[in-house]
């Protein structure tokens, strides 16, 4: 392995505050917008569809996608800065 | 042609396209057979992943349940996609990196200890029948409906097919049948739900048509709340469920989906770490096109199963004018209707027009016929009485949620060969899940079992042998649940992802993420997780517990969470207790967190 310990470990803590900043995004659009808020945002209409309603049933999907591929380019990334990489 | 010809020839055509690739695809060792030789380009394993994800439950019954449900429906449309977030992020790129064939591979080994590795087989074996008696019934209620088959005949048929390519094909097989499958399951799926959004709404994606104006001037959404209120049901976009419960139950599912050993297993198939990451990307997109498309489907099939049934002045239509859909699902027992008040008319409505549980009704033996020609039940509700603050007549209808999908194209009067592609897309989403879950059954006995815990002498040509046999074993126990199916199908699958999340799913996570963990902390978080939710949903299932008994209102279906949340705690508190893990097995967490060597690591 061609990866010193200290870097190892960088490398892991740098992984670990993108797992995060998705994960938060990941819980605002389903927990948040769907189930916890979902009230107050039934209140604003969207092309037809409750807010609320719509991230439960469309909207936090359309996120989920998003989330996965912004996270594959950045660990993508993260690999080649710390050499890594395969 | 007749829409016979053409569902024999849609479903027949795709059968002879997954055999052609079996025979294609042979697996020659045992890393061909559970990992398909590790080669597998990412796109193609993302499909395989979409169609090995999404079963006949994804297919058939998600958008009927929506339809039933309405916004508490958002629940499974979020936990089974939002669960791949958590696959991709958590778990994918690190048990790629661990490079081995199976779950109980992983939990074996990072907790050093057989019983580990023996509760993790348990695990694996217990979800992945639950799961696959639902696939194999699937399979026998389209064989029934669509080729005039005996249900069971019908399950035989799927086994025979499904023995052929995973018994033949293993893993390679499995994943190459599983992209055609995946694009005859889209396809069928996709075709019928831009026809529908179409003709209901005049735009033909109903991502957008669940959105649209109707010509009355009303959207369809609130055209459904409009006609769930009249008819005495809760508001199509204001659920039942209480907020934790909803909570709850998305967490079990995500989690769920995210702890499956079938879904987790496609991830070792791929060359690199980084191509595990892109699987999970390609996967969800895959998995969003059908997803998204559902509560489409669900909303208009809806709106126009209602409208059929009650006529367009919401009063009922008379039985001899049923379209011959109504008369065809009533052959196969998930529609039923008697007369309750004596006009002769077909009348839905809330509540149960059958006395049992869910208000399934129960049929008499032979072809009896009743005045009308309908079906004869034993099982009537013959009370006319009903609330009329609530809803203008009495319930009459029995429709079982699983017909939604199926009987769409049949209700909105769709050309044949659409509903001839349903047919064939039902069928390969059902059998695409059920090869998947029967493979990881046979690796899980004959590696997990026979070659690491019981005889490690054995050689690749033996555990290959007994990997066959095993999957042979496994389809034949498939086949019987298929035909003799347990009352309580739907239970059994809740408590699947229930298990799955408070078991595999934390002991993977806490694995990956803290080295402090300990073998002991390992066993003793799975065994709590697995008791409590079990017992809690054995309680519920059959022990006579009613709702007004849920902790904090918490259906049985959440309840993996709270299995996870204990698994979690006893862990932790376990292992801080108990002597730090060896540094050899700290050195290989370590490693896994550092994508560069997956390739090499792989043969072991």
């Amino acid at each position: 392995m061609s990866i010193s310990n200290e870097q190892a470990q960088a490398y892991w803590r740098e992984n670990l505050r993108i797992i995060v900043t998705h994960l938060v995004v990941w819980f605002v659009v389903s927990y948040g917008c769907a189930i916890l808020f979902v009230e107050q945002l039934n209140s604003i209409p969207f092309f037809g569809f409750p807010l609320g309603f719509w991230f439960g049933q469309q909207g936090s999907i359309f996120v989920f996608v998003i989330l996965i591929w912004t996270y594959v380019f950045s660990m993508n990334k993260l690999d080649e800065k710390y050499d890594v990489h395969e | 042609m007749s829409l016979d010809v053409l569902t024999f020839l849609f479903v027949g055509g795709s059968f002879a396209l997954y055999i052609g690739i079996a025979i294609w695809a042979r697996a020659g060792s045992t890393k061909e057979f559970y990992v398909a030789g590790g080669g597998v380009p990412p796109v193609a394993n993302g499909m395989a992943t979409a169609a090995d994800w999404m079963s006949a439950a994804s297919f058939i019954s998600l958008a009927g349940l929506v339809s039933f449900i309405g916004r508490d429906g958002s629940a499974y449309l979020m936990g089974w996609t939002g669960g791949y977030v958590l696959l991709a992020l958590l778990l994918a790129p690190y048990l790629r990196k661990f490079g081995k064939f199976t779950v109980p591979d992983f939990i074996g080994d990072r907790y050093y200890s057989n019983t580990a590795r023996t509760l993790a087989v348990i695990c694996t074996i217990v979800i992945s029948f639950t799961y696959v008696a639902g696939q194999m019934r699937g399979v026998g209620i389209v064989f029934s409906r669509y080729l005039h088959v005996d249900i069971n005949t019908g399950v035989v048929i799927g086994m025979a097919i499904v023995f052929f390519y995973a018994v033949l094909g293993g893993m390679k097989g499995i994943t190459y049948t599983q992209v055609a499958q995946y694009v005859v399951l889209i396809l069928a799926f996709t075709v019928p739900a831009f026809f529908l959004s179409a003709q209901v709404t005049g735009h033909f994606l109903p991502q957008i048509g669940l959105g649209a104006t109707l010509d009355s001037g009303m959207s369809v959404l609130a055209t459904l709340d409009q006609l769930s209120v009249d008819l005495g049901f809760s508001q199509y976009t204001d659920g039942k469920k209480s907020t934790v419960d909803l909570f709850f139950l998305t967490v079990a599912l995500m989690c769920g989906t995210a702890g499956l050993p079938h879904v987790i297993v496609r991830f070792f198939t791929v060359p690199r770490v980084k191509d595990a990451r892109l699987s999970a990307g390609w996967a969800l997109i895959f998995i969003a096109l059908l997803y998204t498309a559902v509560p489409g489907v669900a909303g208009f099939g809806r709106v126009n199963l209602i409208e059929t049934i009650n006529g367009k002045d919401n009063t009922g239509t008379a039985y001899a004018d049923m379209p011959d859909w109504f008369k065809n699902w009533e052959n196969t027992g998930l529609l039923a209707w008697q007369d309750r008040n004596g006009d002769g008319k077909v009348q839905y409505s809330a509540g149960k027009a059958f006395d049992a549980g869910k208000g399934k009704p129960k049929f008499v033996e032979g072809d009896e016929r009743g005045e009308f020609g309908q079906r004869i039940t034993t099982n009537a509700i013959t009370d006319p009485s009903f609330d009329s603050a609530k809803q203008p007549f009495a319930n009459e209808v029995y429709v079982d949620r699983d017909i939604m999908v199926l009987a769409n194209p049949d209700i909105a009067q769709l050309p044949n060969w659409v509903i001839a592609l349903v047919a064939a897309g039902a069928v390969a989403a059902a059998l695409s899940t059920a090869a998947g879950l029967l493979l990881v059954i046979s690796t899980a006995i004959s590696h997990d079992l026979m070659k690491k815990t019981i005889n490690p002498d054995i050689s690749d040509k033996q555990e290959l042998m007994y990997a066959r046999l095993a999957a042979i074993v496994a389809i034949c126990i498939a086949g019987y649940f298929g035909i003799n199916p347990p009352g309580f199908v739907a239970q059994v699958v809740a408590l699947a992802f229930g298990l799955a999340c408070a078991s595999v799913f934390p002991a993977i996570i806490m694995g990956i993420f803290w080295k402090r963990h300990t073998s002991q902390g390992a066993i003793a978080g799975m065994l709590v997780g697995l008791i409590t939710t079990m017992c809690y949903m054995y309680y519920f299932a059959f022990g006579g517990g009613t709702p007004s008994e849920y902790i904090m209102g918490i259906s049985p279906g959440g309840f993996g969470t709270v299995g996870a949340i204990l698994h979690v705690i006893v862990g932790f508190v376990v292992s801080n207790m108990t002597e730090e893990p060896p540094q050899e097995i700290q050195d290989i967490v370590e490693d896994l967190r550092i994508p560069r060597g997956a390739g090499a690591a792989h043969d072991h």
